[in-house]
């Protein structure tokens, strides 16, 4: 890539740092809690799995029982190890008795080293299998190499019913698209559980199932095999069950994730501490599983104006990037998130666009950055939504951008139609193979619009994350600085299911992330200067925490 | 006297429209005669299909022109929309408030039920509003308050009355299997239960939403596509002046 904006490096390198040091305390607060979604997710990847008679999922249950007896501050994973040494029994059988009735935090624990060394036999395993998915998909990937579009064409489907969006993902396929995301059927980021098995009921999109992580899978390996090119799948590991969402992925292998640090707190008001705990452990397990994240910085812009809070953008992708860093994910894996939301009243408006999308592309090159197309001023006029999304194909292909989600002319109409695909992908196709060669051909004039626009957003972000290390995060989440929107730190969803580990607190899974991610245990440095003190279990004193500097 | 209308192409009255539309089926001279016939069936005539392509093996796209049958007596339409005439601009909402009432008036807005679309109620209610109409915010005279998105109807009812709001405004932008039919009528149910129906002047906003049907589901005016914040405010304060008179 050549550089053409002359963006001083020091200024990069210290937005890196502000970010570093921003997400310091964050991650140490991280460092000594769990949440319940942790603890499903770690006893989903060690093989638990299924549903009560009235859909309630066993890890739920077990995590539920092991919360109410104030057991869950040791990790849940002790107790499923050893209910499954004390009867016997292998993992799909003992939830099966779970679901009956069975409560295992009730049974008195074993010896300690014989449930350790079934519990690391569970996460060895549940990782193995992961490791097996990213290495089946390397596989394809190479096999095919070079089939896929530059950038990578991504497309939605929102049936509801998982059947028919396999019948529309696999004309999207055909058609071109070489990514597509299920999207979630409303309001299931509020929900914490993961409901069980393949789901034909959804409002404005599918529910994200393990079961229907699968039957998605097989569709788009079939229709793969026959195109000769890899068709990735994605979905949501946000909302309330951020890690379990990320387990069952990696289990069966999907390749891409909206996976933001702070977008569970700004937009859909759960509570912070929760976020930052359960965001940490889904990247692990997204960097585990070769899994690219995609950030959700695009959603700043449909709540700020794009012209004017372009800097929150570029803030936010230090922090996700610094964040998604802490928990191993690799730069390839970092899908940073920005969109083309400027009001297309605005005189020059596409001079600044290309800017900002250049911008991003230099200071995170090794990114497949995830550029996501105008939705704010989307009317009922399809005409000029298609000229909008014409603009937007040609800024993607002209700056390089990696992952391109194809803009829909009836985007503020409804969910797309199978033409509607059809048009978007024609489209996107047709300009990007005509200018195909243009960035390698173009530079900006040194003092010209897109040259001291991009300088200005990096100079003002810069002065925004000296704001915010000053605030601390927390606090400026609180203050509105990100969005727009105040989110403050004991507010939010979510905060009863956050629990400090206790001093004996156990789990595996994470220990055998953490090995074979490269990652030390973090500094316990922490402790003191939050005010994170003590092994009390329960939420409770959560509100301690809170009280802290962080 | 009866005024015929019919789509205008480049002559008065040729009636020419234009459609683009899939059919589940392979691309191919059986395809493009069927789409052809498809939309005379519906009573056009001299349909031309000028374009079709195939989308993937079973499914095929088409672009047609044909001249409608019928036109429209427009003498007899009655549109449905609450707009009556010009909205006034936020000055002069604010104007009128003082004039008139001679109080802030309190809004409370919320998008409900497991809507999580916040677009609709952000563009009438977030300070830079929407297409060069400032939201409610922005008011002087109108003390604005935003819930958000996936709000509780109990909770909007709980806080309406708490701060005593004169309005409610509820956005509803998912309307797949009229989701929004069941949590809009809990609403006015619950406000009723409540007894604090009276109280407010109740507004129903939506890309999808009619006036027709927010008045028939117990909302005083629904706003559908097009309708900015000083059309909302304009309707809500004309009406709190109605209502400050019957008393």
């Amino acid at each position: 890539m050549r550089e053409k904006l002359g963006l001083p490096r020091e200024k990069i390198e210290g937005a890196r740092a502000l970010a570093e040091r921003i997400s310091r305390p964050i991650l140490g607060f991280v460092e000594k809690h769990t949440t319940v979604t942790v603890e499903r997710a770690t006893l989903r990847l060690a093989g638990c799995d299924g549903a009560d008679r009235d859909g309630v999922p066993v890890p739920n249950i077990v995590v539920d029982q092991l919360g109410a007896a104030g057991k869950l501050e040791g990790g849940a994973l002790s107790w499923y190890a050893n209910a499954l040494l004390r009867e016997g029994l292998r993992p799909s059988e003992l939830d099966a008795k779970i679901a009956a009735g069975l409560r295992i935090g009730e049974l008195p624990l074993g010896e300690a080293g014989a449930v350790r060394r079934k519990g690391e036999e569970l996460a060895r395993a549940g990782l193995d299998r992961v490791a097996t998915n990213r290495a089946k998909r390397d596989a394809m990937l190479e096999r095919w190499k070079g089939r896929n579009n530059d950038p990578l064409l991504y497309l939605i489907v929102a049936t509801g019913n998982i059947y028919e969006d396999v019948k529309q993902a696999k004309a999207a396929a055909s058609r071109g698209a070489d990514v597509i995301a299920v999207i979630r059927t409303t309001a299931q980021s509020l929900l914490d559980y993961v409901p069980f098995g393949a789901t034909v009921e959804g409002f404005g999109g599918t529910f994200a199932t393990q079961e229907n992580f699968r039957i998605m899978r097989a569709a788009l390996d079939e229709v793969s095999e026959r195109e000769g090119r890899y068709i990735r799948l994605t979905n949501y590991a946000s909302g309330l069950c951020m890690p379990e969402i990320a387990a069952m992925g990696a289990l069966e292998r999907l390749d891409m994730m909206l996976n933001d640090s702070m977008y569970g707190i700004l937009f859909r008001d759960i509570n912070p501490y929760r976020t930052f705990v359960d965001q940490n452990f889904s990247r692990m397990i997204n960097a585990a599983a070769g899994i690219i994240i995609n950030t959700g910085e695009d959603n700043y812009l449909t709540t700020s104006d794009a012209v004017e809070k372009a800097y929150t953008v570029l803030a936010s992708q230090f922090l996700n990037e610094r964040l998604a860093i802490a928990a191993g994910l690799q730069p390839w894996q970092m899908g940073l998130g920005h969109a083309f939301e400027m009001d297309p009243t605005l005189k020059d408006g596409f001079l600044l666009e290309l800017s900002q999308a250049q911008m991003a592309r230099e200071i995170f090159p090794e990114h497949p950055l995830k550029y996501m197309p105008p939705t704010k001023f989307m009317s009922g006029d399809i005409f000029k939504g298609l000229a909008m999304d014409t603009l937007f194909n040609f800024v993607s292909k002209a700056t390089g951008q990696g992952i391109h989600l194809l803009g829909m002319l009836t985007e503020a109409i409804h969910t797309p139609f199978m033409m509607d695909r059809h048009i978007a992908v024609d489209n996107a196709k047709y300009v990007m193979d005509n200018i195909a060669s243009l960035a390698d051909e173009i530079e900006f004039r040194k003092d010209g619009i897109i040259v001291k626009r991009a300088h200005e957003v990096l100079d003002r972000t810069l002065a925004f994350l000296e704001e915010v290390e000053k605030k601390g995060l927390i606090d400026s989440i609180a203050e509105g600085l990100f969005a727009d929107v105040k989110r403050p730190r004991d507010g939010g969803k979510g905060l009863d299911g956050l629990v400090e580990k206790g001093e004996g607190y156990w789990n595996p899974v994470e220990e055998l992330l953490e090995a074979r991610l490269g990652l030390g245990r973090r500094e316990a440095s922490a402790v003191g200067v939050f005010g994170v003190a003590g092994s009390s279990g329960g939420a409770s004193k959560v509100s301690g925490a809170a009280k802290g500097g962080l | 006297m009866a005024t015929i209308i019919k789509p205008y192409g480049d002559t008065l009255d040729d009636g020419k429209v234009q459609f683009s539309f899939s059919l589940p089926v392979g691309e191919g001279p059986k395809a493009r005669e069927a789409a052809r016939l498809l939309v005379e069936s519906w009573g056009f005539r001299d349909c031309e299909v000028v374009h079709s392509q195939a989308m993937s093996e079973d499914f095929t796209f088409f672009v047609a022109y044909a001249k409608a049958g019928s036109g429209i007596d427009f003498d007899a339409v009655v549109a449905d929309d609450a707009r009556e005439g010009e909205s006034m601009s936020m000055d002069e909402v604010d104007a009128f408030i003082r004039a008139e009432l001679g109080r802030k008036i309190v809004v409370v807005g919320a998008c409900t039920g497991f809507d999580a679309h916040t677009v609709g109620i952000d563009a009438i209610m977030n300070m830079k509003g929407f297409n060069h109409h400032y939201g409610l915010e922005r008011y002087a005279m109108i003390e604005a308050h935003n819930l958000g998105a996936q709000v509780s109807n109990e909770r909007l009812a709980e806080y309406a009355a708490k701060v005593r709001a004169d309005a409610i405004l509820v956005s509803q932008v998912v309307t797949q299997k009229d989701v929004h039919i069941a949590n809009m009528t809990q609403l006015v149910e619950l406000l009723e239960a409540r007894g604090e129906r009276p109280r407010y002047v109740l507004v129903a906003g939506g890309p999808r939403l009619s006036n027709k049907l927010a008045v028939e589901l117990g909302y005083d005016v629904g706003f559908g596509r097009g309708a900015y914040a000083n059309d909302v405010a304009t309707w809500v304060v004309k009406r709190l002046v109605e209502k400050a008179q019957a008393r």
